[in-house]
């Protein structure tokens, strides 16, 4: 995975509340192409004629700047990759789907929590493609006008995008004590293996 | 410390403190199917890594199938190669797989809690949004993205914070001709689509223990909607009366083990929530939606919302939005709008409680001339109770079209579509803009609604049927 340390870019403004992830990317997109092809039809159902992500200085922005509730919806990662492929790499909203926002994390995307105003002013001063700075290493947003909004973002997660490690090769390496853990459960839980018996015809 | 059903659920599957809150979580079931199975399945294969646990993990193929009658794994034909991927690699890596026509067929939300492979007091995931529907029974179960399918499949847990935690409260007894349905989506209308983000969501109260376990689990596969991953209800009675015989679930003395266990899965007098909410039960109206987020829900005898009336500008510019999607006006009353499709199905309501209720409405009346109604029951396990009970003769004779189980028209991954601009009524879960395809308008509804649609030709309040 990619790290994610500092961008600086135009940072798009779409502040529309409850974007979701079937707007985001349409399921048959998913199915029918490969990742790399999935930029076109990011938010294709908000694509007009003027669309922001597809006229200067926004095309191919580092940043979007988003409005409550970004990515609620359905669970599909391919929503990450499309916004991924048309050259996002942080998306700064009030608050976002839970699910869209782990997803975010495992493909090197910095989701970024700032309040309504602050993402307000943002785009108000970044409108015309003024650079706006993402520094994870501060965790801070830097406005056109040098402002810094700080931001939390959980210790752990930070880590792991400024290293840019993915957790499965963290995990691999505890499979015994994921094993001993089974095995003290298959004890402690006998009815919880699912019953032989049931696999039907 | 008191502590609440949730904090028992996460305590008992910790195999591991990652400290800041973050635990490694063991994954007691998961559940595939060909839509993100698929490739979850065949990313292991590539990275060369095994299937931790085959025996706890099962598969279906339910989204990108044909529901048409007659029609087989391949029918669709942008669906076949997920069709075909999840076949063999279930074959190969040893998982049950639950072919077309074969009980345990089925949407996963509505399989899994039917065969009993759902269990109170387990962990189960799966790479889908609506996996909160199995909170019903009394599972910790939640949604997850392609990354984390891969990372259950190798190692049998997951990497999670914990969320923090509401509460939402029911009292009293919901009146005729109101369902869980209509509950959920009153629900997420007061309360928010961003509501429960962060939160895992306890569903409780007096009104929940009458709530027959069908209901729950509608309420509970709602609770994505406000924006909470994970939705609970306390397992009691009632769940043991529903698990008890099901082909997976513990049989004999386990069972027995699995009760006491189970009696202790509540949430303790004193237990703290980050956020609390109240309903009555008895207050609340069969309810629709007008817009494009479960959130715009109102009264089925409502209106459509005026955007200068809106709270803020972002809500504002969201319902001019959807007022103009949905081909609707300010003040317009739903009631009486025509539409030109109805859709009985989806994980939110296709059991054989929601067959029922539809059916109760239709019995002896006809389908609209203009109106094309469909009926996907959830999974053969439903279709054979429904045939059995002969409520697809109803649904027949009415002009209705009864078609095989799947997802179908709730999400439009299988060639089935509700055309441009077009109006359906839905008993699925999720509105959005192009979700039942391109330029559809979904009006979300109880399966009564939405039959009671059918036969008028238009938004019909069931209570004047
Ligand atoms: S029925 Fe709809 S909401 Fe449920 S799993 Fe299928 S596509 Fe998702």
């Amino acid at each position: 995975m990619e790290p994610f340390t500092i961008i600086t870019g135009p940072a798009a403004p779409l502040l529309r509340r409850d974007i979701d992830t079937d707007v985001i990317i349409r399921i048959e997109r998913l199915t029918q192409l490969p990742r790399r092809e999935l930029g076109r039809y990011a938010l294709e159902a908000l694509r007009g004629l003027d669309f922001v992500l597809d006229r200067p200085p926004f095309r191919g922005a580092p940043i979007l700047l988003a409005g409550a509730n970004f990515g609620c919806g359905s669970s599909r990662e391919g929503a990450v990759w499309a916004l991924q492929e048309t050259g996002l790499r942080s998306i700064i909203a009030p608050s976002f789907g839970d699910i869209f926002f782990a997803n975010c994390f495992h493909n090197g995307m910095l989701p970024v929590v700032l309040p309504e105003a602050a993402v307000a002013s943002l785009a108000a001063q970044a409108a015309h493609g003024a650079p706006v700075t993402v520094d994870l290493r501060q965790c801070r947003v830097i406005a056109p006008d040098g402002a810094a909004h700080p931001f939390a973002i959980d210790s752990l997660r930070r880590e792991l995008l400024l290293e840019g490690v993915d957790e499965l090769g963290l995990t691999l390496r505890r499979l015994a004590e994921i094993a001993a853990w089974q095995q003290a459960d298959a004890v402690r839980r006998p009815w919880c293996a699912p019953n032989k018996q049931g696999h039907v015809r | 410390m008191p502590s609440t059903l949730f904090d028992r659920l996460w305590e008992a599957h910790v195999v591991a403190e990652l400290g800041g809150g973050w635990a490694l979580l063991h994954i007691d079931r998961h559940l595939l199917h060909d839509l993100s199975g698929s490739g979850g399945l065949a990313t292991l294969a590539e990275r060369g890594l095994p299937l931790n646990r085959p025996d706890l993990t099962f598969a279906t193929a339910d989204h990108a199938v044909s529901s048409a009658p007659g029609r087989t794994g391949e029918t669709y034909d942008q669906g076949a190669p997920l069709y075909r991927v999840l076949r063999e690699q279930s074959q190969k890596v040893g998982i049950p797989f639950f072919d077309i026509g074969q009980r345990g067929q089925g949407i996963v939300h509505v399989m899994a809690p039917e065969l009993g492979i759902t269990l109170p007091g387990t962990t189960l995931v799966c790479g889908d949004s609506h996996t909160c529907t199995h909170g019903g029974l009394g599972a910790l179960a939640f949604g997850i993205g392609s990354s984390e399918l891969v990372h259950v499949l190798a190692t049998q847990t997951l990497r999670q914070k914990k969320p923090r935690q509401m509460r939402i409260v029911y009292e009293g007894a919901l009146k005729p001709g109101v369902t869980a349905k209509d509950l959920a989506l009153h629900v997420i209308g007061t309360l928010g689509a961003a509501a429960g983000t962060g939160h895992a969501i306890e569903h409780a109260g007096p009104g929940i223990a009458a709530l027959p376990i069908e209901a729950r689990l509608t309420l509970c596969n709602m609770s994505v909607e406000l924006g909470s991953k994970i939705a609970l209800c306390a397992p009691d009675q009632a769940t043991v009366d529903y698990l008890r015989g099901k082909p997976f679930a513990p049989a004999g003395a386990d069972f027995d083990a699995a009760i006491a266990d189970w009696s202790e899965l509540r949430t303790d007098d004193g237990a703290r929530f980050d956020r609390e909410a109240l309903f009555n039960l008895g207050c609340v109206p069969p309810t629709i939606t007008w817009g494009t987020s479960p959130e715009h829900a109102i009264a089925i005898d409502g209106t459509a919302p005026d955007p200068c009336a809106a709270p803020d500008a972002a809500r504002r510019e969201a319902w001019q939005a959807a007022l103009d999607y949905m081909g609707l006006t300010p003040g317009q009353k739903l009631c009486g709008t025509p539409v030109d499709w109805v859709f009985i199905g989806s994980c939110a309501n296709a059991r054989l409680t929601d067959l029922r209720d539809a059916a109760r409405v239709v019995r002896g009346r006809r389908v609209a001339a203009a109106v094309k109604a469909w009926v996907v029951p959830g999974s053969v396990e439903v279709k054979d109770a429904a045939e059995a009970e002969g409520l697809d003769e109803i649904f027949r004779a009415a002009g209705f079209e009864w078609r095989e189980p799947g997802c179908s028209m709730c999400v439009a991954a299988n060639g089935e579509v509700v055309p441009p601009g077009r109006r359906a009524v839905s008993t699925s879960n999720r509105n959005f803009v192009g979700r039942q395809g391109p330029g559809a308008r979904t009006h979300l509804a109880s399966p009564a609604s939405a039959a009671a649609a059918a036969i008028a030709g238009a938004i019909a309040d069931i209570r004047e049927i």
